[in-house]
């Protein structure tokens, strides 16, 4: 088999991986998108091992370590993912913007409250304290 | 038939125990072992025990990790006509070698450093900043009894050791796999240590689930980009890449692509643009302690490990890459110094900054200025390690700074909340203005100096260009710097302004520590560049 094949199928399961990441939403199927990626590189390692007839077969062992390391990978994000679904109550990546830029208005939105300190009206504002209740336990302890 | 099978196989192969020097690479060895040991702690420990021990074992682990380093540097062999120092060992996988050990004991001394910031209690009366239990959800009674017990995760101490190993592997790995290894582990643990805060939990795990999702998405095309190098070179170990590249084996459209596709993991670590969107989001959500770790060390780490790959293995191909960490490093100090300017949050600001200094370092980068045998010209090498000790120390210093300023509601990060700071606690932002001014390059600071060995390598390398970018980038942020010196020093606080916690003495240490090394690197930088000098180049 030519070594084209294989790396453009290679290829392919890349750029699907990287819409995956890109167009989707949902933080978990990002996560598959970073997997097919993953799986994309092995393709690509097993397929140039095999054409190269690597005798120390580097390419498969790097093969065994990306699997490794993507299972790793997988159970860490899911542990975040799903510690982010139960705070948040979604796990949408769009609507996560309590950290980004903002422009102006909601700077000055921003600045206002934060001014006043009043916790409880900055909550979702300033997206500065979202928790007042678990807040003010810690101060009391 | 089967039995025959493996008989001959058992003739033939004769499996050789690999031969690794462990007196060259045991401060690596000890890092891992005291977070492997630490694991042990939570497992066996009593709870109100561990946080005296972990803080103890981490520190001390560090510390004495760093004397083996020193050590380890001290007898180091010659090689390659007196222009390096070191070797390669346990059996190609790591080069331990001048600047591998100077970036160790950089690491080493600034995470150490960090270690106190994360044992850091009287703050918070009493407990860590981080979460008390990172399961239960914030406000629910889970949330409540973990914080009326005081419970504290002291997990957070063997994690960030974990990250510190795989920082020290990172700029030593000598080949591909090792690198890539390297990479994830110290990736990992710093994904989960940025949602760990106490207070601003939902922030904090935006922050975590931010890091991760772009993180492998980054070590993904870094992967990729391994995979295409290994296809061109048939091998990963960084000499053989360069000799590949030297003898011209063909198939450049691999290389090249594959060299690019590197170079977008190693990139997005060191947080250049356009790979930089994560910064500012991680570096504001994560607890500031992780925050000041990730600032100072990860920075490290990466560079040390962009400046082996790209000078060693990808050397033979320079003119190849140069245009494009050309682009990125002018594009990072643009998007770096105009972004600061905007910035009405602390943490976020000095994120900007952050990605700013990451483009001074590429600008440094960039100039290659190889050493030359019996010459003191400032190699890039020897700058840009200079560089990267500076801007740790003072970047952690003023990450220290944030934790101290706090209103009711924990750390007190608005830009408007740090209105009249001066009138309150001259020492403090005092202190603060001299990171500022660290930061802008004031002469007798240690920014002064780094910018100036920086640009005078980048200039002797032909990027003049570049080089007068970044002295305009520099005049940009200095506004920004100096409109946070102002707004400390002549603005009235808003409302009752902010209160200046004492913290106990593991913070005023390495806020200590940052002053004293920035005003030390400023005034007498010569010793430092001259052990930076005595480094030499990387062992090939």
């Amino acid at each position: 088999m030519p070594l084209l094949f294989p790396l453009v199928v290679a290829a392919l399961l890349f750029a699907i991986g990287v819409y995956g990441v890109l167009g989707r939403r949902n933080a978990v199927l990002v996560l598959m998108g970073v997997e097919l990626m993953l799986n994309a590189v092995n393709l690509n390692l097993v397929a140039f091992d095999a054409y190269l007839r690597d005798v120390l077969h580097g390419g498969q062992v790097l093969t065994l370590y990306v699997i490794a390391v993507a299972a790793a990978e997988v159970g860490l994000g899911l542990a975040i993912v799903l510690v982010v679904f139960r705070g948040h109550g979604h796990i949408d990546a769009d609507r996560m913007r309590d950290l980004a830029d903002r422009d102006a208005v909601d700077d000055a939105i921003a600045a206002e409250s934060a001014g006043e300190s009043a916790a409880p009206s900055r909550s979702g504002v300033a997206g500065a304290d979202p928790e007042p209740v678990a807040v003010t336990a810690a101060v009391e302890s | 038939m089967i039995a025959v099978h493996g008989s001959v196989l058992a003739q033939e192969i004769e499996i050789e125990s690999p031969n690794i020097a462990y007196s060259a690479i045991y401060p690596i060895l000890i890092v891992f072992g005291v977070a492997l040991v630490g694991v042990l702690v939570e497992a066996f420990a009593p709870r109100p025990r561990r946080y005296v021990v972990q803080t103890v074992l981490a520190a001390a682990g560090l510390g004495l990790a760093f004397v083996g380093t020193v050590l380890v540097a001290g007898d180091l062999p010659e090689t390659q006509n007196g222009l390096a120092r070191g070797g390669i060992e346990a059996e190609g996988a790591l080069a331990v070698d001048g600047p591998t050990l100077f970036i160790w004991g950089a690491i080493l001394l600034l995470s150490f450093f960090s270690v106190l910031l994360f044992a850091e209690r009287r703050l918070e009366s009493g407990v860590t900043a981080f979460a008390g239990q990172a399961a239960a959800l914030p406000g629910t009674e889970a949330e409540r009894e973990a914080s009326t017990r005081g419970l504290e995760h002291t997990e957070v101490f063997p994690l960030m050791l974990f990250a510190v190993g795989g920082m020290m592997l990172f700029p030593a790995s000598n080949d591909l796999l090792t690198m890539f290894v390297a990479l994830e582990v110290l990736s990992f643990p710093l994904y989960l240590l940025c949602g760990l805060a106490r207070r601003r939990r939902l922030l904090s795990q935006e922050a975590a689930v931010k890091y991760f999702l772009l993180g492998a998405f980054a070590s993904g095309f870094f992967l990729y980009g391994i995979a295409l190098v290994y296809g061109y070179a048939g091998t990963v170990t960084l000499a053989g890449i360069d000799g590949a590249i030297t003898n011209r084996v063909g198939g450049d459209g691999l290389l090249l692509a594959g060299i690019g596709l590197m170079a977008v993991g190693l990139l997005f670590k060191i947080g250049a643009a356009p790979f930089h969107a994560w910064t500012p989001d991680v570096y504001q959500g994560a607890p500031t302690a992780v925050t000041g770790f990730m600032a100072a060390c990860t920075k490290v780490a990466a560079f040390g490990a962009l400046l082996r790959v790209f000078y060693v293995a990808f050397g033979g191909a320079q003119w190849n890459w140069m245009p494009m960490m050309w682009i990125v490093a002018a594009l990072t100090m643009g998007v770096g110094c105009v972004l600061t300017l905007t910035q009405t949050d602390v943490k976020r600001m000095l994120a900007y900054s952050s990605i700013a200094h990451a483009g001074f370092l590429l600008t440094g980068f960039v100039g290659v200025q190889a050493a030359t045998r019996d010459s003191d010209d400032m190699t890039s090498l020897v700058a840009v390690m200079f560089y990267l000790l500076a801007y740790g120390f003072t970047t952690l210093g003023a990450f220290a700074v944030v934790t101290v300023v706090r209103d009711s509601s924990g750390e007190a990060t608005h830009l408007s909340r740090w209105a009249g700071l001066g009138k309150q606690s001259p020492v403090l932002a005092g202190v603060f203005a001299l990171f500022m001014l660290a930061f802008l390059g004031l002469p007798a600071t240690s920014g002064f100096m780094a910018k100036w060995a920086v640009f005078t390598s980048a200039w002797a390398g032909d990027a003049q260009l570049l080089v007068i970018i970044a002295v305009l980038a520099s005049v940009i942020t200095a506004f920004v710097y100096i409109r946070v010196i102002v707004l400390m020093f002549f603005a009235d606080p808003v409302g009752e302004g902010p209160t200046v916690a004492m913290p106990s003495v593991l913070t005023v240490v390495t806020i200590a520590a940052g002053v004293v090394v920035t005003v030390a690197l400023g005034v007498a930088p010569q010793p430092v560049l001259d052990l930076a000098h005595q480094a030499g180049e990387f062992v090939r």
